[in-house]
């Protein structure tokens, strides 16, 4: 990974200014298309070894903020920052940085998981060593070590979607962007996955950025980013957010945010 | 070092597309029976209607069956060019394009080891034709199958980056049919895949004159004296210009500030 691991030029080197310097810092972001604003000066930060949810109905522009963040397409208005690097600017090193898992699923359901790991080992450029080595070891956290030569179409949902979160992982990312991942899988599954992808952020200090509609999917010590028709109403942990609308709940807040009733 | 980075990305690619292709088992029987309907049965009954002269690169007399296996050679490689079309506009429904898009690698090298894997795979298809049409007593000379490779990678890579060039302004999937009708058809038969051209000429001018300019002629004809141990600059030059209209048209398409990726936006973008 060499010629993606040269230092940030943007951050600062003191270790005392490190925990307020975001992993992912979004500042003054627009986007358009066409005539229609989907995203209207949108900023905010994702600390690392913080869960930070993306918190929006519906057509809030969840997705469209992924997609720059992920450079799907590039960002016109505003700046995104990932460990200091410029996305326009230094997009390989920023990019090299991110993990991310996509509301649809992208696995390949006629190639083994294995394969479908190597396939994203290789897209990063990592080593065949040091793929077989990760993909071993995050496949034996989600418990799936032994399933690795099957295909991934005998995978139930909620392996399938534990199997994207670790593929996310292989090259190492600071950043961890889930768009939706819940959709689709039951309670119980809901709650693994969201706990799952918690311990990941206390473990291993990941910085988290999680897009939800559904607001129990916030625990109390995450960070929010209340999105809402392309504008951050407010962001910070559930707690201030709460003391700052005066709501008991963050549903409360939510509605309160919005002037309208709140998501599920 | 970066190199190295580089060639595991194209590596992780090509295997990709080489075990999705073997998954695909009736793509792969689909790829391989239709050129051998058409030897085993046009060609056999057409054989008797054309009469062909002496053309280059052949230098006797020759049957029908020799003069339209280089033709059906292309159309293994213009259908492969279409069909990594298809998956582009399939794996950008089905959201499993963006995978490929998220990787820190340039985004036209990525469009490039996407071409260069398709053109693996066409030229593993059409070397299995070849040996099934030596059966056929399709035998062309035994250094021809040699001197066909560079040729076989050229025109690849320009069916391949037309069919990359066409993903990008296809916005569904069902308007994939379209493609069929309006690109691979009139390609195909306005071309001198079936006939020398200047039979096509004796039928009508203005045809030859579109079967001329069509890049898939160039594409055949390159192959066709390849395959016989010949160089046609004509046909390399105009293969190879394609090639690079096509790619750079394909990259502008995919670029993340311009183009399709840009410009793209609806309902489904909204989440």
């Amino acid at each position: 990974m060499a010629c993606f691991e040269t230092a940030p030029p943007d951050r600062r080197a003191d270790p005392d200014d490190a925990a307020a310097d975001p992993v992912l810092a979004v500042e003054g972001l627009s986007h358009r298309f066409g005539t229609r604003a989907v995203l209207d000066d949108v900023s905010f930060g994702v600390p690392a070894g913080r869960f930070t949810a993306l918190l929006g109905l519906n057509g809030a522009g969840k997705t469209t903020l992924f997609s720059l963040i992920t450079r799907i397409y590039n960002t016109r208005r505003g700046n995104i920052r990932v460990f200091g690097f410029d996305m326009r600017r230094h997009p390989a090193q920023a990019l090299a940085r991110i993990g991310v898992v996509f509301q649809q699923p992208t696995l390949d359901p006629d190639l083994t998981v294995l394969q479908n790991l190597r396939y994203h080992g290789g897209l990063h450029g990592l080593a065949s060593a040091d793929i077989e080595a990760r993909a071993g070891e995050e496949l034996a956290r989600i418990g799936l070590a032994e399933r690795a030569d099957e295909r991934v179409r005998t995978l139930s949902g909620g392996q399938r979607r534990r199997v994207e979160i670790a593929r996310a992982l292989l090259h190492r990312p600071s950043l961890l962007l889930l768009d939706e991942p819940t959709v689709g899988l039951d309670i119980e599954l809901r709650r693994q996955v969201l706990d799952h992808v918690h311990a990941l952020c206390r473990e291993r200090g990941l910085a988290v950025l999680w897009a939800t509609h559904l607001i129990d999917e916030v625990l109390d010590g995450d960070g929010v980013v209340v999105l809402h028709l392309g504008r951050v109403l407010a962001a910070g942990l559930v707690e201030e957010v709460r003391a700052a609308t005066g709501s008991a709940a963050l549903g409360q807040a939510f509605a309160r945010l919005t002037g309208r009733g709140g998501p599920e | 070092m970066t190199a190295a980075l580089y060639w595991r990305c194209l590596r992780a690619i090509i295997i990709r597309e080489g075990l999705r292709f073997v998954h695909q088992r009736e793509r792969f029987f689909a790829a391989l029976v239709r050129p051998l309907v058409w030897l085993a049965i046009f060609a056999v009954g057409f054989r008797a209607v054309l009469g062909l002269s002496i053309i280059p690169p052949y230098e006797t007399y020759i049957l029908y069956e020799d003069y339209v296996t280089p033709g059906l050679v292309g159309m293994i490689q213009l259908f492969n060019g279409m069909q990594s079309s298809l998956s582009m506009v399939y794996d950008r429904e089905m959201g499993s394009m963006k995978t490929l898009l998220v990787s820190p690698l340039p985004r036209w090298y990525l469009l490039v080891c996407k071409l260069l894997a398709g053109v693996l795979v066409s030229i593993a298809q059409v070397y299995v034709f070849f040996a099934i049409a030596w059966f056929w007593n399709v035998q062309p000379p035994e250094l021809g199958y040699l001197t066909v490779l560079p040729a076989l990678v050229l025109s690849g890579l320009m069916l391949g980056a037309l069919g990359l060039l066409l993903s990008s302004f296809i916005r569904q999937l069902e308007n994939f049919a379209g493609v069929m009708n309006f690109v691979i058809f009139p390609m195909f038969f306005a071309s001198s895949a079936l006939y020398p051209l200047w039979r096509i000429r004796e039928g009508s001018p203005t045809l030859a004159w579109i079967a001329g300019v069509n890049p898939f002629t160039q594409a055949v004809e390159l192959i066709r004296f390849a395959l016989y141990l010949q160089f046609n600059a004509t046909a390399f030059m105009a293969v190879s210009a394609c090639l690079v209209l096509f790619l750079g048209g394909a990259i502008l398409a995919y670029d993340p500030g311009r183009g399709f990726w840009a410009r793209r936006g609806g309902p489904a973008e909204q989440g």
